[in-house]
């Protein structure tokens, strides 16, 4: 498996830097337009709602549950779909819809969590690095590159192996592995920005850099950003079911999709029921986020506004 | 363009190093040793395999050793598979990685490529969305799932292909598939985001504007251009796939690459962590200068130091 | 790089772009049947092997190789392991005492490079294995002879006073340091195994663990099949030894071994006919086997238990009512029905029913409701109060699986809460040792048939014990058991002792372990072993 997020950035890098001055230059009205386009994209929108869909599924539903994704019942261990558990049950005899909900909780969480801790670090480093430019930049940049040429299994393992105790650390060792891309976006957009008029006019009045970097840069580079991150989601849900198939996953009793979708993939033959459930909602959850990050990136370009 | 050449690669060389440094630190710091067993071993028995292996010095002077060995070419053996050294189990495994990667690469190309122009052209349609989606299932559906259901359908219900292994091209069918439906979803994508950026540029305008063709306009004007993102990332994913996957390599019993990554790692077998390291990262840096150099004479326009 | 190899690349990749297109859609020939035709056994064999000299090998994978390419003194009987077959002894005498044991080599074994197997080479390798320089992880199975100890550890340096002497070029004569009667069953291990002197000084000396002499290229045995095939991480074939002196017996033309280390991914290579014999089978497949495929799914007893470690030196566990407590609390029958699936047998003691003469103890049983006074009186009354613990796993599905189901339990039928903390391998072996848990899950594998290879690895300080617990009239059980002159006695003893540790429950037994794999109907005369050793020379396959 490759590092994900990279893929996306191709593209990224060199879009950032036009649309950033665009979207100074047109102020709010951007977003209305980009929402306008957005809309008119059928599959992003069946995609935002499935997603907000599936999000609720996941949140509420073990709420209105009769079951606990812990309670066993071994006498009734791997039961097919029935009225009494819609999903069926798993090999412990633990209801199957309950599972896949709580699961998803979880993968959802790592996505969303280290996403944003990839997103932290990504911004505020390629923002820095943009800005300074010159000898600074050249360096930063530099170790970013040495970090993109480490081969992130053997990394990503030896995090999980040294830190894997506890779902935290999880996020931030896929974060870690997933900040590089986020950090050559923003750098690149930044320093389209730099030369700006509004940002040297806050230079000239003597604002300090961190104010300027966090004030000025970083809002108008958000769009690409924004697109990024929804990408980088699904990267990461993936990278996550990854290390459940090492079995280096969030620890028992506790299960993501990822280790729901392993269990079952070893018993399709038998239980199909235990892959179709989570399969079904992770890759959903994946089409739609993908879709989505697709439909924003479309929208927030502004040479798309053919018509 | 020879300085440019020579400049990135110094600067991959340093790369390298830096690599190096930090993977030894890495593996250092990571808790269990290659020696550990599941039965007791006395102290002093440990003892002696460590002084063979070089274990009982100190870190620092390690890593020395293993730096100015790796500079000769020399990786030292493996700690855990005896009679092994890192260069032979790596000369081993590249070329089945090679092999199924450059095949992989081609079915993620052809897939890939035709459905992101054929989604860029036909914009918001359901000839958008259709191949969109079927390129996607491959970042949709992790491949240890992907992979048994092609299994489950061509090698058992079919039986048309082998179910796993590596002794022939029969062999290569599925495992090329799986892994070439994860890359092709980024080809898509990469190609209809630039086929878009280009069917939206101003001369393309004014071309449609004078009546010419549009099948002219794809193939002769946009196509070019369109590409290049695509392009860009074959660097890194060939430098990935061509690195091997453990997932696909684990469900057909490939004997790749892949699986060395992973196995390295959990054995703490670290001369060859540190070999493997610098395989994966010499290819990312001598990929991304090849696409340097490819965009450069795609696009002119680009300066030299991006 | 040599420019064969590129060629060998380029040729390669040629030649799989051929192949992909001209891939026929017609059902393919099966290896599986390829291969009985020609007299080949396939087997799945777990995990790359991570050497072939058998006085560095530590592994069940391993074994399986070297059990076709080298022989000891004796061998492994085709269908009852608590037996021995003569192999390059063809006779033996002991003393009245069994100390002195006398070995009478055969002189028609050979090497496969031609040199005769002497006595002399059995001297030598035993000094190999023995010395410390060399490092040997399996050293300490040796320590029954006499002075071998004292010469591993380096308190001696001369190897003529251990106990073993070539006396002339057949016969071998070995002292031991205590009675043994089940000596023989000791020299079927691998450490006992004879290498090639020569062969071994040619390609790096006596001490050199990276020595050459292992490789595909230099291997020398003297088995039933030699080397012919090791492509790592693929696959590893041997062929039939024509110079084996027992060559007429061998049936099968040639073994071939695969490195497959996931259980899903062999069991669609049995099913899509890839192998003749697997290594495992995936436990929530075996109830649909017994059914679709009964003739294929062999489930045998194997001479291993289970069990979980309890660290004796942390709170609550220093308290044997709470160990009790909880290994009465788990449904053994329950949890062998419903999560291992495999025929296991719950475990009502340490050591494995199987062996002949010794006792199996009964002391370990399911009842909550006396687990829950136990609680009570250590201070626990339902679950009050019980510190956070964990069961402490290292990465595996069915380990998963298996304290899932045990902390529910306890949790239901103790209201304790305890956690279940997955470490990777290397990092659990550390913690493990280092009696950096509370709960561990464990297993044990007889070497040879024998209660004495499961109890006394619970001797104070033994580096195997890992619970921290120690019981001063269990360690003098098991030196009185060493010391016995009869086996009735010993046996006595060691009933003893287990009854002690049973008692004080450093270890919470679970089951005792069966062998789950599929076979080919075709092959023949591979039979149930308790320990699940082979020798390839009996076995056949009956080509279709």
């Amino acid at each position: 498996m490759s590092r994900t997020a990279d893929i996306v950035s191709a593209t990224e890098e060199r879009l950032s830097a036009p649309l950033a001055v665009e979207e100074f230059e047109k102020g709010s009205s951007l977003w209305d337009d980009a929402w306008h386009r957005l809309k008119r994209n059928r599959l992003a929108m069946i995609s935002l709602f499935l997603f907000i869909a599936i999000v609720l599924f996941c949140v509420v539903g073990p709420l209105l549950s009769p079951y606990d994704g812990e309670q066993q019942d071994l006498l009734k261990g791997a039961q097919g779909p029935s009225g009494e558990h819609w999903f069926g049950t798993d090999t412990l005899g633990r209801d199957l819809m309950v599972r896949t909900m709580e699961g998803g909780r979880i993968s959802l969480l790592v996505g969303m969590v280290a996403t944003f801790v990839a997103l932290m670090i990504g911004v505020v480093y390629g923002a820095t690095a943009g800005y300074l430019g010159g000898k600074v930049d050249a360096v930063m940049m530099r170790i970013v590159d040495t970090l993109y040429a480490l081969p992130f299994t053997i990394f990503v393992i030896l995090l999980m192996v040294a830190f894997g105790r506890s779902l935290w650390l999880i996020f931030v060792a896929i974060g870690a592995v997933e900040w590089l891309s986020m950090a050559r976006i923003v750098r690149a957009g930044v320093i389209g920005l730099k030369k700006q008029e509004f940002v040297e006019a806050a230079v000239s009045l003597g604002y300090s850099h961190t104010r300027i970097i966090l004030r000025h840069l970083i809002p108008n580079v958000l769009g690409p950003v924004i697109v990024i991150a929804t990408l980088t989601v699904p990267a990461v849900m993936l990278l996550e079911a990854f290390l459940s198939f090492l079995g280096l996953g969030v620890q028992p009793p506790n299960a993501s999709w990822g280790v729901l979708i392993n269990e079952g993939q070893q018993n399709m033959e038998i239980f199909p029921w235990l892959l179709m459930f989570p399969a079904f909602f992770f890759a959903l959850t994946l089409f739609s986020l993908n879709f989505l990050g697709d439909g924003l990136r479309d929208a927030l370009d502004p040479k798309s506004a053919k018509d | 363009m020879l300085k440019f050449i020579a400049a990135r690669f110094g600067q991959g060389l340093l790369v390298l190093l830096a690599i190096y440094a930090l993977t030894f630190m890495l593996v250092a710091l990571t808790p269990g040793s290659p020696f550990s067993t599941e039965r007791a071993i006395r102290p002093e028995i440990l003892a002696q395999i460590e002084a063979f292996y070089g274990y009982d010095k100190p870190p620092l002077e390690r890593f020395w050793t293993s730096l100015t060995n790796a500079l000769q070419g020399e990786f030292g053996p493996s700690a855990v598979y005896a009679n092994r050294s890192v260069t032979d189990i790596i000369l081993e495994a590249f070329p089945v990685s090679l092999t199924l990667g450059t095949i992989s690469l081609l079915v993620a190309l052809f897939i890939g490529i035709p459905a992101g122009i054929l989604a860029a052209v036909k914009r918001n349609t359901w000839l958008d969305y259709l191949p969109m989606s079927a390129s996607m299932v491959g970042i949709c559906l992790p491949t240890f799932v992907l992979g048994p259901i092609l299994v489950l359908v061509f090698g058992i219900i079919f039986q048309l292909l082998p179910v796993s292994g590596w002794f022939g091209p029969d062999y290569m069918v599925l495992p090329a598939a799986t892994l070439g439906l994860f890359y092709a979803a980024y080809f898509a994508r990469l190609t209809r985001g630039g086929m878009l950026e280009m069917l939206n540029q101003d001369f393309i305008r004014t071309a449609r504007a004078k009546g010419v063709p549009e099948s002219t306009i794809i193939w002769k004007h946009c196509l070019k251009g369109g590409l290049i993102p695509a392009i860009t990332y074959l660097g890194p994913a060939l430098a990935g796939i061509i690195s091997g996957s453990f997932v696909v390599e684990t469900i057909f019993q490939i004997p790749g690459l892949g699986q060395w990554f992973v196995k390295g790692a959990l054995n703490r077998d670290d001369f060859l962590i540190l070999g493997l390291t610098v395989l994966f990262a010499g290819l990312i840096v001598i990929m991304n200068l090849l696409v340097d150099i490819i965009q450069v004479a795609l696009n002119p326009r680009l300066k030299y130091d991006r | 790089m040599p420019s064969a190899y590129w060629n060998k690349v380029l040729s390669t990749l040629a030649f799989a772009f051929l192949g992909l297109a001209l891939a026929s859609c017609s059902p393919r020939e099966r290896e599986a049947d390829i291969a009985a035709a020609q007299g080949i056994l396939l087997i799945g064999n777990g995990s790359e092997p991570k050497s072939l000299d058998p006085h560095l090998v530590t592994g069940v994978p391993e074994n399986a190789i070297i059990q076709s390419l080298i022989e000891g003194l004796v061998t492994y009987h085709p269908t009852d392991d608590t037996l021995a077959e003569p192999a390059m002894a063809q006779s033996w005498e002991h003393n009245d005492d069994f100390t002195v044991w006398t070995f009478n080599l055969r002189d028609d074994a050979k090497w496969t490079n031609g040199d005769p197997v002497v006595a002399s080479d059995f001297v030598y390798s035993w000094q190999r294995i023995l010395s410390p320089a060399l490092g040997a992880e399996y050293a300490e199975s040796l320590y029954v002879i006499e002075n071998a100890m004292a010469f591993h550890q380096g308190e001696i340096e001369d190897f003529s006073q251990v106990g073993v002497k070539a006396l002339d070029d057949h016969t071998l004569e070995v002292r031991l340091k205590g009675s043994t009667p089940h000596f023989l069953l000791m020299l079927k291990h691998y450490s006992f195994y004879p290498v090639n002197p020569r062969v071994v000084e040619e390609f790096g000396g006596m001490t050199d663990r990276q020595s050459g002499w292992s490789t595909l290229e230099n291997y020398v045995g003297n088995g039933a099949f030699r080397l012919k095939e090791w492509a790592t991480n693929d696959f590893l074939e041997v062929e039939r030894n024509p110079d084996y002196w027992d060559a007429e017996t061998v049936k099968l033309n040639g073994v071939r071994f695969f490195p497959i280390e996931n259980v899903n991914t062999e069991a669609t290579a049995f099913q899509g006919g890839r192998l003749h014999i697997t290594n495992e089978v995936p436990a929530d497949r075996i109830p649909s086997l017994q059914q679709s495929n009964s003739d294929a799914l062999m489930i045998e007893p194997y001479l291993g238990t289970y069990f979980y470690r309890v660290n004796t030196t942390r709170e609550p566990f220093d308290d044997p009512r709470v160990r009790r407590a909880l290994a009465l609390t788990i449904d053994r029958e329950l949890l062998v029905e419903r999560v291992t699936q495999g025929g296991q047998a719950p475990a009502t003691g340490f050591v494995p029913s199987g062996i002949t003469g010794y006792t199996v103890s009964k002391a370990v049983e399911y009842d909550p409701e006396r687990a829950r006074e136990l609680l009570a009186q250590a201070g626990y009354p339902g679950g009050e109060g019980f510190p956070e613990a964990e069961i402490l796993i290292n990465t595996s599905e069915n380990h998963r699986r298996i304290a899932e189901a045990i902390q529910a339990m306890w949790r239901e039928k103790l209201g304790v809460e305890i956690g279940i903390f997955n470490q990777e391998w290397k990092v659990y072996l550390d913690s493990q040792s280092s009696l950096n848990y509370d709960i561990s899950r464990s297993g044990w594998i007889a070497d040879y048939v024998h209660p004495m290879t499961f109890l006394e690895i619970f001797t104070s300080g033994n580096g195997n014990n890992d619970t921290g617990w120690s019981n001063a009239q269990y360690d003098q059980l098991i030196s009185q058991a060493q010391r016995a002159t009869t086996e009735e006695a010993r046996f006595a003893a060691l009933n003893e002792a287990e009854a002690i540790m049973m008692d004080e429950l450093p270890v919470l037994p679970i089951y005792w372990y069966t062998r789950v794999y599929m076979k080919d109907p075709r092959v023949e005369n591979w039979n149930p072993k308790l320990l699940d050793n082979r020798s390839y020379k009996y076995i056949s396959i009956a080509g279709s």
